[in-house]
């Protein structure tokens, strides 16, 4: 079972937090992978309002094709971070010849383009680049996005955050989402590894999907490019999240209706009964199944977590205002946050959705049985 | 005969008959039970003669014999009675002193039952053993990762949806402007496939609308049963237990006045409205209730004369071409009762399945497609029909589902299965394998009769006599005499019996699977099967 652990903080702070929290909770994860994202960022990414965010792992050659194919596409680089690596790798750990995390101008064409059609674009072009790494084995892209910057690694979570020195001041978030594997798959693949992106939201989970198939083959029958790869059953919960706000205009308290929808009897007295039936059956290809708590992040900055049907997995949400953690488990939530007020921990049970929004405030509670907000 | 007396090209011996009936001299007490039950007069009292040597004691009398008379049980040789092997026989016999055998050998009988220039006609099944859905295992257990469910304790949402279900942008949209969406009814995924008042007996009928009324309103247990193509009976289209029904129109619109004229009394909406193109047992040729069934009770529901052979034609009249028969058909039953009940069409298995669906993505108002595979049942049917006709059930429905994938409208139009779900007695994994290889549910008719009403059809041509009104059992015979035997309270307690193992199995196949929260339909990835060849045709995973 992975370990997951995500922060959300008024003050900016190193990745490293998160990465001692999963130290912690190491019994539960075999050391072979660790994931990152990084939204709401601090130092010199803040200034850089609006310019997309490519994250990655290249070759030497893969980084000049990379650099001839933006060049052509009229990207400009504003500012970036190449984490170079010392020879030899830790062991358990792959050398690479660059981690990337670079920051663009958008081309000048684009600048009159409406918001949706940018956002579709920058989607495009990752998933261009992600095709060309693939073919020649020298690109890996994790996101392409304003605000957002992800590090996905092979290796022991410390191990691999002391090689790549992630606690360099360069590097620092308001929301930091994290995952140390416990590798399922056979063969360990980088696109694989949570937290999984597509524009602005990343999710990652502590579970399995045993409806993956026939979700899998609904996404990727919507005609939306960015609905692909699938490496891991998981990757479906952040397109589900991003189907049902992009093309289905519901936001997040809808999400659990979504995708553990109520039993039809709890429907008839509902006050929201008659809509949520129809997204019940609308949306039923879509009904995850299995032990799952996913926790992420919505480009709002929001924070959230929620369980499956029976919640078969553990999770809590604790901390203080203007800092906030969730994490799967209580002992790295004690890492992340000691000095909380443990008597106000939230475990969300199978109904809920645990929120902490932009202003960290407080940890707000929503239940499927609530009367939700009319959606139009 | 005697030895050197005339035989006919017809004339067979005991050992030509598919079915023997053996018979104890011992222990038979000459009650006549067995030759009264008999549904067929496969046999009657026998005279029988036999000599008897008696040797006297001494030399000085003579041995001699005397010829004595006894009497048993014979068993005729006609084609036109030999013995079906239902073995009422033996149920009645109160010394076990008689049974029917299966001949060991190929039966010369089949060589002969079509006196008159008539082929073969009978009930019942394609009677071939076995079968792909038997085969298909359940491979994706879970384990560690994700711990197995508890079919005892957990929650399990087994319900699936009949009825065109919108995508989901469609369907916010639709409901955000008042537009109309189409019905969707959310029912249990086991449903009782189409069976004629007037093929099944009243008690039959009676039984089976108890226990499923029982299931809905004792239960909570969805289950829906079809009528098949013969009317419903007016108290019931009056009654609120008609949403527990869906009516089947076919191409002989028997019943169908009725039906209508019964609109506007109604209290409650049918289920579904199911149009029958096509049955899998017969495909391409139409119902059949042979005159012996058509009482006055049938033929006046039916609104027909009594005592005539009523074949529905092989196909709807009004049929043109697909656009215009599913279109208009659809529309019209649509319309009739105002847009609220799902109408959707039933068809054969068949290799042009896709054609229909493809029409059917296009068409607003269909609410889904029926196949009814090579292996399903009926009431009557020629033989070869039965044999040798038909599409098998399982590459039809994998098609299907995975062109609908393709289009993204899988599960927009459940596709529900037939034929052959359960035959050998495997009803809730057969009718797993069929839901994750895309069937949103299944529709299952012999199973029920077998285990409500003890029918006695097997896989290897037993009784079969479903067409000729002579069901010993009563199950789909019009003779009160013979119907009485069932009580129809019986049925629905067996129905009832059925539907909860039924469910109880199912959980134990999904649970290990890690799914309760929905129906897998369409999990190919829990399904594995030791044939590569298969495998490969179903898109799912070889095991050996």
């Amino acid at each position: 079972m992975c370990r997951l652990c995500a922060l959300t903080s008024s003050e900016p702070l190193s990745p490293m937090k998160a990465i001692e929290a999963l130290d912690v909770m190491r019994e539960g994860h075999d050391g072979s992978g660790v994931g990152l994202f990084l939204s709401d960022l601090g130092g010199p990414w803040e200034e850089l309002e609006g310019a997309p965010i490519l994250s990655g792992i290249f070759t030497n050659d893969g980084l000049k094709r990379l650099d001839r194919f933006m060049m052509e596409i009229g990207f400009m680089t504003k500012y970036k971070l190449t984490i170079k690596t010392p020879k030899t790798a830790p062991p358990g750990v792959p050398k690479r010849d660059v981690y990337l995390i670079r920051a663009y101008e958008l081309p000048e064409e684009w600048d009159s383009l409406p918001q949706q059609e940018i956002q579709n674009r920058l989607t495009g072009v990752r998933l261009q680049l992600r095709q060309m790494g693939q073919e020649k084995e020298d690109m890996i892209v994790f996101s392409f996005w304003p605000d957002c910057i992800m590090i996905k690694e092979i290796g022991d979570p410390m191990t691999v955050a002391e090689y790549l020195r992630l606690d360099r001041k360069e590097l620092q978030a308001r929301i930091i989402l994290a995952q140390g594997r416990q590798n399922t798959n056979y063969a360990i693949n980088l696109y694989a590894c949570h937290p999984f992106f597509i524009q602005g939201i990343a999710t990652m989970t502590n579970g399995e999907n045993t409806a993956f198939v026939p979700i899998r083959e609904f996404l990727t029958s919507r005609g939306f490019p960015g609905y692909v790869g699938y490496q891991s059953d998981s990757e479906v919960f952040t397109h589900i999240l991003h189907y049902m706000r992009h093309f289905l205009g519901l936001d997040l308290e809808y999400y659990k209706h979504v995708i553990t929808p109520l039993q039809d009897e709890v429907l008839e007295t509902h006050p929201n009964g008659a809509f949520l039936k129809h997204i019940k059956r609308s949306c039923r290809r879509l009904i995850i199944d299995g032990p799952n708590c996913v926790i992420g992040c919505l480009p709002d900055k929001r924070l959230f977590m929620v369980q499956d049907r029976k919640k078969l997995r553990p999770g809590v949400v604790g901390g203080k205002p203007g800092l906030y953690a969730f994490s799967s488990e209580m002992c790295g939530l004690d890492a992340l946050i000691p000095d909380r007020d443990k008597s106000k921990d939230v475990q969300p049970m199978h109904l809920d959705t645990a929120i902490v929004g932009p202003d960290r405030r407080e940890v707000r509670l929503c239940s499927q049985m609530d009367t939700s907000a009319p959606v139009h | 005969m005697l030895s050197d007396g005339y035989i006919s090209p017809s004339s067979l011996s005991l050992r030509d008959l598919p079915w023997r009936v053996h018979w104890s001299l011992e222990k038979c007490t000459l009650c006549g039970r067995c030759t009264t039950v008999c549904p067929v007069h496969a046999i009657e009292l026998g005279v029988f003669r036999k000599r008897v040597v008696e040797t006297a004691f001494g030399i000085t009398q003579e041995p001699s014999n005397v010829y004595k008379v006894f009497y048993g049980i014979r068993q005729k040789t006609d084609p036109a009675y030999a013995c079906i092997g239902c073995g009422m026989c033996s149920m009645v016999c109160p010394n076990d002193a008689i049974l029917a055998y299966r001949s060991e050998e190929a039966d010369k009988l089949r060589f002969h039952i079509n006196r008159g220039g008539q082929p073969r006609r009978r009930g019942g099944r394609r009677n071939v053993p076995g079968g792909i859905l038997d085969r298909i295992k359940f491979i994706r257990i879970s384990m560690l990762t994700d711990p197995a469910l508890d079919a005892g304790r957990h929650e399990f949402e087994l319900r699936t949806l009949l009825g065109r279900v919108l995508p989901p942008e469609e369907n916010l949209r639709l409901l955000k402007e008042n537009g109309w969406i189409p019905p969707v009814r959310e029912i249990y995924p086991l449903i009782i496939g189409g069976m004629s008042f007037g093929a099944l007996s009243p008690t039959m009928w009676e039984g089976l609308q108890m226990g499923v009324a029982y299931l809905n309103e004792e239960l909570g247990m969805p289950v829906r049963m079809c009528t098949g193509e013969g009317g419903c009976p007016p108290r019931l289209l009056r009654s609120r237990f008609l949403k527990y029904v869906i009516l089947q129109i076919a191409s002989g619109y028997f019943g169908w006045d009725e039906i209508i004229h019964a609109i506007p009394e109604m209290k409650e909406d049918p289920c579904a409205i199911e149009i029958k193109y096509g049955q899998g047992a017969k495909p391409g040729d139409g119902g059949l209730l042979m005159w012996y069934k058509v009482n006055k009770l049938i033929a006046a529901i039916r609104g027909v004369p009594p005592g005539v052979s009523l074949p529905s034609p092989p196909t709807h009249q009004t049929k043109y071409s697909i656009e215009e028969a599913v279109a208009k058909m659809i529309q019209s039953m649509s319309m009739a009762w105002g847009f609220r009940v799902p109408v959707y069409p039933k068809i054969s298995g068949t290799s042009t399945a896709l054609a229909v669906l493809n029409n059917l993505t296009r068409n607003p108002y269909a609410a889904g497609l029926a196949i009814d595979g090579e292996d399903g049942g009926t009431g009557a049917a020629y033989n070869v029909s039965m044999d040798h006709m038909g599409h098998p059930i399982a590459s039809n429905i994998r098609d299907s589902y995975l062109t609908l994938v393709k289009l993204g409208k899988q599960n927009e139009i459940p596709l529900f299965a037939g034929g052959g779900i359960g035959k050998n007695g495997n009803l809730a994994a057969n009718a797993a394998a069929l839901i994750m290889l895309g069937a949103s549910g299944v529709q299952c008719g012999k199973y029920i009769m077998q285990a409500t009403a003890g029918c006695l059809g097997s896989e290897s041509d037993r009784c079969n006599v479903c067409n000729i009104g002579v069901c010993p059992k009563g199950i789909t015979s019009q003779d009160p005499r013979l119907y009485r035997r069932l009580d129809p309270e019986k049925v629905a307690e067996r129905l009832v019996d059925v539907f909860l193992a039924f469910d109880t199995e199912l959980k134990k196949i999904v649970a290990p699977l890690g799914r309760s929260t929905s129906l897998p339909i369409g999990m190919s990835d829990a399904l594995g099967i030791d044939d590569a060849a298969a495998a490969e045709r179903l898109h799912i995973a070889y095991v050996v």
